[in-house]
């Protein structure tokens, strides 16, 4: 059985997204440690974009690789979460110039990974033998990420008055993204369909406790949300997505045909 | 990654002759273990010149890796492949780690990290000025992990054997990954050499930037070396600058010749009779102009260091301040 190529460039386009913000702390980190801790998990999110974008090259056949779909779509063609884009600070344009600032990076890899320990251990189960396999081999890392981004979480909450300031402001600049996780798109909709796949809605209520408690234990409050549901996952993105494309591409695209 | 040659002087340094006032036979215990090839630990007494000149030594070596992080870090965003992306982010990853070891090192000497750092942030502790150029192409990744991992290996392979424990072991590890990142740097430029013609000139590019450079890497002509002699009498140093840079050209020229690359110098050609390859004179005024914080990036590279630490001060701040609250809780549920 294999998987609808939409919905491997979904999930291969999360993580090579949210790999290339995390290693933009690289050499940046708040203390050495942290940046190491960044450094590896953006290394294991590219490691799984690989896969997904090598299986994706493969059902797709012709001339396609990982690197054609990684570097050569546009913005447009990328499937991935708008939350996963957004540059670590809080609402600002797209060519707004600001300080990364940490919380705002471990929230969002919080958000995302408390997400992904469930989509991974469901995709264990997919009537696609490659997909499960990547999956096994992800929801290992996903749950250290899950590990790491909420242990800082808490500690950043329940911290210093500045700490529980910036953790609640990202909480509250983040949340309202992952209301994405819960609309179906089409790509998610024939996976579903073709048995790949599993209901994402499905796993709202087990996301929701993981999150709350660990807002909770954090003494953060989580917001409520009303408003405009992003729509990354079909290709409409915030203005940050086609700034970090074009660094991420640009050498690439300058010597097309290349090998490195 | 590397480090330099350890005999740059710096702040930390300048009591290097001061006389220790320990008993003689603790210092005639010291000299014979050190006569005898045997290893210094943390708990053993040791020469106050001996601990300064290690702290110092080690901490430059630190700071190396740490500042090391920035050049390469500075094209992980655009590293034009996804494997390439994932091998420089495990790469500079590990240079993070070899400044981790470093630090815990120095640390056994009684020194603390926080310190070692005020060094560094002060522009009081030097660290190797290899890491003060730009990398304006993607290829100077490729020829940092060859050349300039190239010669840092040469450096370090002689530091397994310290006469300090804790250092020569941490020398260990590092050297088994430097040997690594080197034969990965060198695999990506023989990619790119088989290239594209433009790949090849940004190859040959990066090598005409960093070969002298990397001959600068080990330091002073041994005649102009102020701590050499102590740092040999120690077992600090094993080999000498002059050597190890003649080890290296010996070892690399045939290496450039596989690569199809020219290094950057005229006079560099075999000499039957000493056995070795000739080259030309080093350009000693830059290279000390460097070291002395003028080079072209001293300033961005420090300052970016100064800046992550800073801003990450509320990030330290709280996870101090959540283990001294989770220490009071655990504290009133036992009372």
């Amino acid at each position: 059985m294999s998987t609808p190529i939409d919905y491997l460039l979904h999930l291969a386009d999360n993580a090579v997204v949210l790999g290339q913000r995390n290693a933009e702390w690289c050499g940046h980190g708040p203390i050495l440690e942290e940046d190491m801790a960044l450094a590896n998990v953006s290394l294991d999110l590219i490691g799984q974009a690989r896969l997904l974008y090598q299986r994706a090259a493969e059902l797709m056949g012709g001339d396609a690789s990982e690197d054609k779909l990684a570097y050569f779509r546009g913005p447009h063609e990328f499937r991935n979460y708008t939350l996963l884009e957004l540059p670590h600070h809080g609402a600002l344009v797209g060519y707004a110039a600001a300080d990364r600032d940490y919380a705002t990076t471990i929230v969002r890899n919080f958000l995302y990974s408390a997400l992904m320990v469930h989509v991974w251990d469901g995709l264990q189960q997919s009537a696609d033998a490659s997909l499960a396999a990547i999956a096994a081999k992800s929801l290992k890392e996903t749950s250290y990420h899950l590990h790491h981004s909420r242990d800082w979480l808490v500690r950043m909450g329940d911290g210093t008055e500045e700490s529980h300031a910036r953790a609640q402001a990202a909480v509250n600049h983040l949340m309202p993204y992952t209301e994405e996780f819960w609309t179906t798109s089409p790509a998610e909709g024939a996976a579903v369909a073709a048995k790949v796949a599993i209901d994402v809605w499905a796993l709202r209520p087990a996301w929701d406790a993981l999150v709350n408690d660990a807002l909770e234990q954090a003494t953060l409050t989580r917001p409520n949300f009303h408003g405009y549901v992003t729509e990354g996952k079909i290709g409409l993105h915030s203005e940050h997505l086609s700034y970090l494309l074009g660094e991420m591409q640009g050498l690439a695209r300058a010597h097309p045909g290349a090998t490195w | 990654m590397y480090t330099q040659a350890m005999d740059i002087p710096d702040e930390s340094g300048k009591k290097l002759a001061a006389v220790s006032n320990a008993p003689s036979d603790q210092e005639a215990a010291f000299e014979a273990r050190i006569d005898a090839d045997g290893r210094i630990e943390p708990q053993d007494w040791m020469p106050d010149a001996y601990r300064r000149t290690l702290v110092r030594q080690i901490s430059q070596h630190a700071h190396s890796e740490i500042v090391g992080m920035l050049p390469e870090g500075n094209w992980i965003s655009r590293a034009p492949s996804l494997k390439r992306k994932a091998i420089l982010i495990a790469k500079v990853q590990d240079e993070g780690g070899h400044g981790l070891y470093l630090y815990s090192a120095a640390e056994t000497l009684g020194t603390s990290r926080e310190q070692m750092l005020e060094g560094l942030h002060s522009g009081k502790a030097k660290y190797s000025s290899i890491f003060n150029y730009p990398t304006l192409n993607w290829a100077d990744v490729g020829v940092i992990g060859w050349l300039v991992d190239g010669a840092a290996i040469m450096n370090q392979v002689p530091l397994c054997r310290c006469s300090y424990g804790p250092y020569a072991r941490a020398m260990v590890r590092v050297c088994k990954e430097e040997s690594f990142h080197q034969r990965q740097g060198y695999e990506a430029l023989l990619v790119m050499m088989k290239g594209t013609d433009e790949q090849r000139a940004m190859v040959q590019d990066a090598v005409n930037r960093y070969w002298w450079k990397c001959l600068a890497m080990f330091g002073p002509p041994d005649a102009d070396s102020p701590h050499s002699a102590q740092g040999m009498r120690w077992g600090i140093k094993r080999i000498s600058n002059d050597d190890l840079r003649q080890k290296f050209i010996d070892a690399t020229v045939p290496q450039a010749k596989v690569l199809g690359v020219t290094l950057p110098d005229p006079e560099l050609k075999w000499n039957e009779a000493r056995g070795h390859y000739d080259y030309g004179q080093i350009d000693w005024a830059e290279f000390w102009n460097t070291v002395e914080g003028n080079g072209p990036c001293n300033k961005e590279r420090l300052a970016t260091r100064v800046k992550a630490h800073n801003d990450g001060q509320w990030v330290r701040d709280a996870a101090q301040a959540y283990a001294r609250k989770q220490k009071e809780r655990a504290l009133k549920e036992a009372a």
